[in-house]
């Protein structure tokens, strides 16, 4: 579990987070969403120690990583995957070396160990037969699927997925994300995911926070998104004609005024 | 951004290079591939460069030197010390600060721009340990390297040259060569050239890793780093011979 407790953060005069305040809980989804330039990424890079806070508490399952020392966070990082949004692969290295790399610098594991666990990753994640391809080589959906693998090959505690999505297509999108929440239960991981993406909202939003310029608008679950009544989450999650169509019909659906089994042609003729 | 934040900022990169590496294998390995990028990458510019470098300065001094009175070994004993004293160290350093040093800032410049030197630290490696001290140290260990096997090439350019032209032949330049050595200028020379690879490593790493923004920026700080270190070096080059000489 992560608890995020008061979080401040500016550059210059500019307030970019403004005392939030959330708990992201083991074996969940816990999704950050909002606009561009919500501060939503600032808080993840607050959360995960690119960024210091100006004010405000980290912790991670008990221990307070903002008043930790450099060594300390070394190993609550060593506990930590990351997505990054352009997946963040080392150019040079191939997908196994990038997927061995952690277990290399990290572990004492043998050689054979190594490939052994590579392997089982990269199954994982729908890859297998993909070791020897660089990163210049394979899609933009893979490469995302390696930087899962590389992300979990240590087994992490916490994952974060900034923008997980981001430039790929719907299909290979509901692929990732399921490839996340999967993972996310089997390792009984605290995922942390960061996206403006309506459809992982949709998917994977177990816990979700609505970040609105800078400060926490709105948390609840992707259940609860289509009866909200925040203004601002409505605008930017049903932001078009559509899906305020879709979340109209959810709702008459969900007071009985229209059936889920509903014939759809019949309705439509 | 001023000076001062510059220099506080590139003191706290050298200062945070130095930790106890995460892995030393992974470390050597890393410090020998840079050893492979910086050294063996270069080594056929400064072949091209200082074997002309000797042969230009022959016919150069020679053209200046009309007199009958002045003998033709003195020619040689002015290219000897010229290439050891000043071309071999200063102008390949300077070459290679192009060459080394916009590599080394575009590499780092696209990791962070790409994230991998986040994807680094979020693992929980020190990555100004992991990044730009292997790329110091190679560089302190292969730039000396290269400088004096510049100056013998510059030196063994000069005699070819003396002797394709007719101004000098080898016997009189080899013996030339002998004349007047002082052993010092070597080990000023070698002086020069550690500070010049520390320079020629160091700040294009900085200007690489705290770049901002995206491919123009990386141009940006490739530019800026290459003229920064020509400017240090040409500084360094005169506070070291005026204390050194």
């Amino acid at each position: 579990m992560i608890e995020i407790k008061n979080i401040h953060k500016g550059f210059g005069d500019k307030t970019v987070i403004e005392d939030v305040s959330a708990v992201l809980e083991t074996g969940k989804c816990n999704l950050i969403i909002g606009a561009s330039g919500s501060g939503k990424t600032v808080l993840m890079k607050c959360i995960v120690g690119l960024f210091e806070p100006d004010s405000g508490e980290i912790i991670y399952d008990d221990a307070n990583f903002t008043t930790m020392s450099p060594e300390e966070r070394k190993q609550i990082r060593q506990q930590i995957g990351m997505l990054f949004q352009g997946s963040a692969l080392f150019d040079s290295m191939t997908v196994e070396q990038n997927v061995m790399f952690p277990l290399d610098m990290f572990t004492n594991l043998t050689g054979k160990q190594k490939h052994d666990k590579v392997n089982e990753v990269l199954e994982r994640v729908n890859l297998t037969g993909s070791n020897n391809k660089y990163p210049a080589e394979i899609s933009g959906g893979m490469k995302k699927r390696v930087g899962i693998a590389r992300a979990i090959v240590l087994n992490p505690k916490f994952l974060f997925c900034d923008e997980p999505n981001s430039g790929l297509d719907p299909k290979t999108s509901l692929v990732i994300d399921k490839l996340i929440k999967e993972i996310t239960t089997e390792y009984g991981m605290t995922t942390v995911v960061n996206t403006h993406d309506m459809n992982s909202v949709m998917e994977i939003g177990d816990n979700i926070i609505f970040m609105h310029q800078g400060r926490k608008e709105w948390e609840g679950t992707n259940n609860d998104i289509i009866f909200s009544k925040n203004e601002e989450l409505n605008k930017f999650i049903f932001a078009s004609e559509f899906l305020r169509d879709a979340k109209d019909m959810r709702m008459l659906e969900a007071r009985g005024k229209i059936s889920d089994n509903r014939n759809m042609d019949e309705l439509l003729k | 951004m001023n000076f001062f934040t510059h220099l506080g900022r590139y003191l706290l990169m050298i200062k945070g290079m130095f930790s106890k590496p995460e892995n030393h294998r992974l470390y050597w390995k890393e410090l020998m591939h840079q050893c492979n990028e910086i050294g063996i990458r270069s080594v056929g510019i400064v072949v091209i460069i200082s074997v002309f470098l000797g042969a230009v300065t022959t016919v150069q001094t020679a053209y200046q030197l009309i007199t009958p009175l002045i003998p033709k070994t003195v020619i040689a004993v002015i290219v000897r010390d010229n290439i050891i004293l000043e071309l071999a160290p200063t102008l390949i350093c300077v070459v290679l600060a192009g060459v080394v040093g916009s590599r080394i800032a575009s590499e780092l410049g696209n990791m962070r721009t790409s994230e991998q030197i986040d994807a680094l630290e979020i693992m929980g490696i020190n990555t100004k340990a992991y990044l730009i001290m292997p790329k110091i140290l190679a560089a302190l260990i292969v730039v000396p390297c290269l400088v004096v096997l510049a100056a013998v090439l510059g030196i063994w350019g000069g005699k070819i040259a003396g002797e394709l032209s007719g101004i000098l032949p080898s016997d009189i330049y080899n013996e030339g060569l002998l004349e007047d050595f002082i052993p010092y200028n070597v080990v000023f020379a070698l002086s020069k050239t550690y500070t010049y690879a520390f320079i020629i490593s160091s700040v294009p790493a900085y200007y690489g890793y705290h770049v901002q923004g995206g491919a123009l920026e990386i141009g940006r700080a490739s530019t800026t780093s290459v003229i920064i270190s020509c400017i240090l070096i040409l500084l360094a080059d005169y506070a070291l011979a005026a204390i050194l000489l």
